[in-house]
């Protein structure tokens, strides 16, 4: 069995998704059921003390999923690292999604501020998935830092554009020592193939499984995109080349020359 | 006493717990996470810890996020 492995965690699904933006906690569930997905990532806000609404959590099943607690709304390494420790206060287990996102218009991820928190983080005893712009030498220096992966961002968060940062992400997959998840910006199962043919370990999705009327079978179709760049992937692709080369055999027709 | 509860300033009579407030806004002490004074408390101490005037307190839950 093909299993992606964690920080030493074993995992069978290379599916993660987002919890956010689903019209309705059934659509979430549906989504979350039928994408096969083991790891969920959630966010951390301020509780609205006139309005507290019903508890996200009591609609996640714990035993089937793990719970990772993003950074998200962090605009330097001292928002996330207080995000971080209070999620492990939640009593989560100590994984966290680092994110750090000063700017509003394109969220893209501060890369000091991400190195930053993620060498604190991980002296702390974090399980360290940052969120990183798709920059080959930053993630050198998150794997040194200690990061159990790196996720390169495909495109902008909720852009669902897809792998805009192609060539960048198969340098990270060349060189990681550490599972590469590709975060950000699929809006397609078939954006997610690719990762996952290039050879990305695993992708995270969100919005196109939230955005879009149909949350359960967009969850089914995502896992068969993973499941399908992935399989794609162990048998090897065939080479491309520039002239045609005949798949029928080229002897034995209908004319004698 | 005046308390700051995730920016917002709320008198309330003392004394207090933490608990006894969260008992007050309805809130069940499993699905928040306390920071007071900007340190955060395991749920151990929410009972013990008294509150006081001019303590700043962020009540935090987890949300949908990707």
């Amino acid at each position: 069995m093909d299993q992606l492995i964690i920080a030493g965690r074993t995992f069978n699904s290379r599916l993660m998704v987002g919890t956010g933006k689903f019209a309705s906690n059934q659509a979430m569930v549906a989504a979350m059921e039928n994408s096969g997905s083991e790891i969920v990532t959630v966010a951390l806000r301020r509780v609205d003390i006139d309005n507290p609404a019903d508890s996200l959590l009591s609609h996640i099943d714990r035993s089937r999923y793990l719970l990772l607690p993003n950074t998200s709304g962090a605009r330097n390494a001292e928002e996330a690292v207080r995000l971080a420790r209070m999620a492990r206060a939640a009593g989560c287990e100590p994984w966290v999604k680092l994110e750090v996102t000063p700017d509003p218009y394109y969220l893209l991820p501060d890369p000091i501020e991400t190195l930053k928190a993620a060498e604190i983080l991980v002296k702390e005893g974090f399980i360290v998935l940052p969120y990183m712009p798709a920059d080959p030498v930053l993630a050198k220096h998150l794997e040194e830092a200690g990061c159990a992966t790196v996720m390169p961002l495909g495109a902008p968060i909720g852009t669902n554009r897809g792998l805009r940062t192609r060539d960048l992400i198969a340098i990270i997959i060349e060189q990681a020592k550490i599972p590469v998840v590709v975060d950000a910006g699929l809006g397609a199962p078939s954006h997610a193939a690719e990762a996952m043919e290039m050879g990305s370990d695993a992708v995270l999705v969100n919005t196109a499984l939230a955005d879009t009327p149909d949350p359960a079978a967009m969850g089914r179709a995502f896992r068969k995109g993973v499941e399908a760049g992935r399989e794609a992937y162990l048998a090897g692709l065939g080479p491309q080349r520039q002239k045609a080369e005949a798949s029928s055999p080229l002897t034995g027709f209908l004319r004698n020359n | 006493m005046n308390l700051q509860i995730n920016g917002q300033n709320r008198e309330y009579p003392s004394p207090l717990t933490i608990v006894q407030l969260l008992d007050q806004l309805d809130l069940a002490i499993e699905r928040v996470v306390v920071e007071l004074n900007r340190e955060i408390l395991t749920a151990d101490k929410l009972a013990d810890t008294q509150l006081t005037d001019g303590d700043t307190l962020e009540l935090i839950q987890f949300v949908g996020g990707g």
